[in-house]
């Protein structure tokens, strides 16, 4: 699998090894309500697995970014932070928040992120 | 928050079959909002007619020929020279001077018609009851529902309902017949919108919402978008922009103290904590209730500490968020006097930022009340 999920509702994909891409899951966006506002980090700042990497605001409320994996941010989503509403129309795609180069520790920690099945599984039970 | 199931207002079945996001305020489960959104539901409101459900603010009647001059021991509101038909905005108060709650009330040919806060009703009723029961009859309304109908729409979208409607001006009020249902509506709000909320029997409320939405002007909206219309309108919210440790001064709401309660008025005093207000409005007070717009994007809400370029404390954020027709951060905050001046910049700490703010004349968008 090349996309992992957290209990965050975050996804991460890691087809491209040295800038895996991060963003929030349509359950996330729907949860939050229109997008107004995101916070990015900035690029070349180290953050481990959990630590606060960004915010995303909706007018209602804001929502802390958690970092999935370890690592450093290599690029974050300028055409996102122009238009925030992008995580609410394309939550997987072009509403993507940053891409990080997973550090060594970072590969373990993306093994053990839930696939498909398992986020899926997550949002039944909830 | 207490455990107890929560109750629902009479139009609940139908939030569920409009799709709304139901979430729990003041002890009722209430629509957030519904599949639109949040920021397509303000600007619905802004741009044509709105319904909101409110039906679970308190209304109560007081019956009896002393009513007026005793909501007057209660209020620093002139109440017995509202004349029948007329509305007028009001609080609580306490020893202190303090907000217990902020109200409407409306004269009616044969009683006056008290609107409060839901989170405040069982406190406000007991108040009412205790203090005043013994002069005039307190009448909870619990088998009525509320109806709010707010945007530039909604007065020729209700006017072909009722046509009457459309005669009434902002704050005042009249039964009308609309739809079948046996209403008393009002032309007023808390959207800085023309509008009218409506007064209903619970078991009519179904059709009469049924009847509004079925006009092309109207669109359901929910406590979302209410919150972030009534900021953009500079209006006030209980418990957070006012409450029992703020006084009516501070929070800059005299202009709802007509000069008839005030020292040297007719009837001035005699109500709770009418030395402190009287005083405070004489002497000035130290911190008071402004309005905040940012220089920059990101949001600021309710508790951001706001700072001077040094770093001293000035206040704190009470209400807060993007605002959707401004199309800015827009805040009320308590500042301390000196600093409460217009376009006096000021900072928010935010997540150990700093963001630029200027101190900004309220409504952050314009009234659009229909005044005739």
């Amino acid at each position: 699998m090349t996309t992992m999920y957290t209990p965050d509702h975050e996804w991460i994909n890691i087809e491209d090894h040295e800038a895996a891409t991060v963003g929030i899951t349509h359950h996330a966006q729907d949860a939050l309500g229109d997008v107004v506002f995101v916070d990015l980090p900035e690029v070349g700042r180290t953050f481990k697995k959990g630590d606060i990497a960004g915010v995303v605001e909706s007018v209602k409320a804001a929502a802390d970014l958690f970092m999935p994996v370890t690592g450093e941010i290599v690029e974050v989503n300028e055409a996102l932070r122009a238009d925030p509403s992008l995580a609410n129309t394309d939550p997987l795609g072009n509403g993507w928040f940053f891409k990080v180069h997973i550090a060594e520790a970072g590969m373990a920690e993306f093994d053990q992120l839930m696939d498909g099945p398992a986020y899926d599984k997550l949002l039944k039970t909830a | 928050m207490s455990d107890a199931p929560l109750q629902h207002t009479p139009l609940n079945e139908l939030h569920l079959e409009l799709g709304a996001k139901m979430v729990p305020f003041a002890g009722y489960a209430m629509p957030v909002s519904y599949p639109a959104g949040i920021l397509a539901e303000h600007r619905h409101c802004r741009d044509s007619a709105a319904l909101f459900d409110v039906s679970h603010m308190g209304q109560v009647r007081l019956v009896g020929d002393d009513a007026a001059l005793a909501l007057e021991s209660l209020v620093p509101v002139d109440v017995v020279d509202l004349a029948p038909g007329r509305q007028r905005y009001g609080f609580f108060t306490n020893a202190a001077g303090g907000i217990l709650d902020d109200l409407m009330i409306t004269r009616r040919e044969n009683d006056l018609l008290v609107i409060v806060n839901a989170g405040c009703k069982d406190a406000d009723m007991r108040h009412l009851q205790t203090n005043i029961g013994h002069r005039c009859s307190v009448v909870p309304m619990p088998e009525r529902a509320l109806l709010a109908l707010q945007g530039p729409k909604a007065a020729a979208a209700i006017a072909r309902l009722a046509p009457d409607l459309a005669k009434l001006t902002f704050m005042t009020g009249a039964f009308a017949r609309i739809a079948g249902t046996d209403c008393f509506a009002t032309r007023s709000g808390y959207t800085g919108e023309d509008g009218y909320e409506i007064s209903v029997p619970a078991e009519q409320a179904v059709a009469l919402a049924r009847a509004l939405l079925a006009l092309p002007e109207v669109k359901p909206a929910g406590l979302g978008a209410r919150d972030t219309l009534r900021l953009e309108a500079g209006l006030c919210l209980y418990g957070h922009d006012i409450d029992d440790t703020k006084t009516p001064v501070e929070a800059g709401l005299t202009w709802a103290i007509q000069k008839v309660r005030r020292a040297g008025g007719a009837r001035h005093g005699g109500y709770p904590g009418a030395a402190v207000i009287d005083k405070q409005l004489g002497a000035g007070v130290t911190c008071k209730r402004v309005g905040l717009v940012g220089l920059e994007r990101m949001p600021v809400r309710e508790g951001a500490i706001i700072v001077d370029a040094q770093g001293h404390k000035l206040g704190r954020v009470t209400s807060g968020t993007l605002a959707p027709t401004v199309d800015k951060p827009i805040a009320m905050a308590y500042l301390a006097a000196n600093h409460a001046l217009p376009n006096h910049e000021v900072y928010a700490e935010v997540r150990g930022k700093r963001q630029p703010m200027r101190v900004s004349p309220m409504p952050f968008a314009p009234h659009r009340y229909f005044r005739g």
